[in-house]
């Protein structure tokens, strides 16, 4: 399993693409792990769900511009180089 | 002869900042005389010439030149080199603080001996707690449990020039192979160390353990990984499989040793009623995981290099 770093540069960006299209309404909220369902916790430690949907809601909002420039270069990278 | 030497090295930015007088836990400069001699940041390494020579720092050494020309160039090129080793500093400490990493580097030769006869055999050592010292962890030098990032470094380069040796001996050597060796290697760290860092967040571990931590623990089974790989190649494949095993059990010791005291004591004694009763459970597992990790990646790496 040789790897090099732009494998793990794609794969990382295959992730981030993947966390990035869940959509809020459509299918997070559907399965319990829409933003107002995570106001649950009052204590000072949230457990494993809340901080996974906490996570994958600031990927979300942080990560939709510039996925889009690195996509971009990603797919011209791909078409040129093969 | 001389002369334009040392302004070629005046105007060649080898940016070392200058230590900051204030911390002098961390800088307790053991090496020579000689980084004192150069107090406005140059680097001239081995440059012991003492007298009038000496000073190139602020460009008073090229009043030396006949020509005032040169003269006059000489003093632009030095602003110039100043100017771009600030910048070059502004932008590095903007993405990772010099500081920090300055200090897993502060080792001397007996933490670097100590921790490797740590690294293989820690069942003797009594004492894994991190001292501190008002609040800063203590430097590798004060402290032999502190991780540090030479070992792991150093290790990371021999391993990489052990396994060209290796594919040298079995003849299946070529340059290329080396860089993707590298690679293959730096990407399993990324990847353990990113493992660790989301399992450390989705749990709420509020532990003092830093990114550049968590790099040096991932880092040390580079040591395991150079003696395994080296008794497969001094004993055969039976050497290298008892080898794997020791070296693989120790790896596991330690990790389990370093990490439970890092990860686990960090519940505070009132949360620890309020909590989730899983949560100690998943403290422990994370520890177990990533001791459990160790051997299977050494054998992932090395098992190619010893047939």
């Amino acid at each position: 399993m040789a790897f090099t770093l732009y494998s793990l540069i794609q794969a990382a960006i295959l992730c981030v693409n993947a966390v990035a299209v869940l959509h809020e309404e459509r299918f997070l909220s559907k399965i319990g792990w829409g933003v107002d369902q995570t106001v649950g916790g009052f204590g000072d430690e949230p457990g494993v769900k809340v901080q996974l949907m906490n996570l994958v809601r600031s990927v979300r909002t942080v990560m939709r511009v510039p996925l889009i420039a690195v996509n971009a270069v990603c797919i011209v990278l791909l078409l040129l180089f093969g | 002869m001389d002369l334009p030497h040392q302004g070629y090295r005046a105007t060649k930015p080898r940016a070392r900042a200058a230590p900051p007088t204030a911390d002098s836990v961390l800088f307790d400069d053991t090496s020579s005389a000689a980084p004192a001699m150069n107090s406005q940041g140059y680097y001239t390494p081995g440059y012991n010439m003492a007298g009038p020579s000496n000073n190139m720092q602020g460009g008073a050494g090229p009043d030396l030149f006949a020509d005032p020309m040169a003269n006059a160039a000489m003093m632009y090129g030095s602003s110039l080199a100043n100017q771009g080793k600030d910048m070059v500093n502004k932008e590095i400490s903007r993405f990772m603080s010099v500081n920090k990493l300055k200090y897993f580097f502060a080792v001397d030769t007996r933490y670097v001996l100590k921790k490797l006869m740590i690294l293989m055999f820690p069942y003797t050592h009594q004492d894994w707690e991190v001292r501190y010292h008002r609040d800063t962890p203590l430097t590798p030098r004060q402290d032999v449990n502190a991780p540090d990032l030479y070992i792991p470094t150093m290790a990371f380069i021999t391993y990489i020039l052990l396994a060209g040796m290796a594919l040298g001996i079995q003849k299946r050597f070529s340059p290329e192979v080396l860089g993707l060796c590298a690679s293959t290697a730096l990407v399993w760290v990324i990847i353990e160390v990113l493992v660790m860092l989301l399992s450390l967040y989705l749990l709420t571990v509020h532990s003092d353990l830093s990114t550049f931590d968590l790099i040096a623990y991932s880092g040390y089974k580079y040591v395991g990984m150079i003696f395994t790989v080296l008794c497969g190649l001094l004993f055969g494949s039976d050497g290298y499989y008892v080898a794997l095993a020791w070296s693989s059990c120790a790896l596991m010791f330690f990790i389990v040793r370093s990490l439970k005291m890092k990860i686990l004591p960090s519940l505070s004694p009132d949360s620890m009623v309020t909590g989730s009763s899983a949560k100690p459970q998943f403290r422990l597992y994370i520890t177990v995981a990533t001791a459990v990790f160790q051997p299977i990646i050494i054998y992932w790496l090395t098992s190619h290099l010893v047939r």
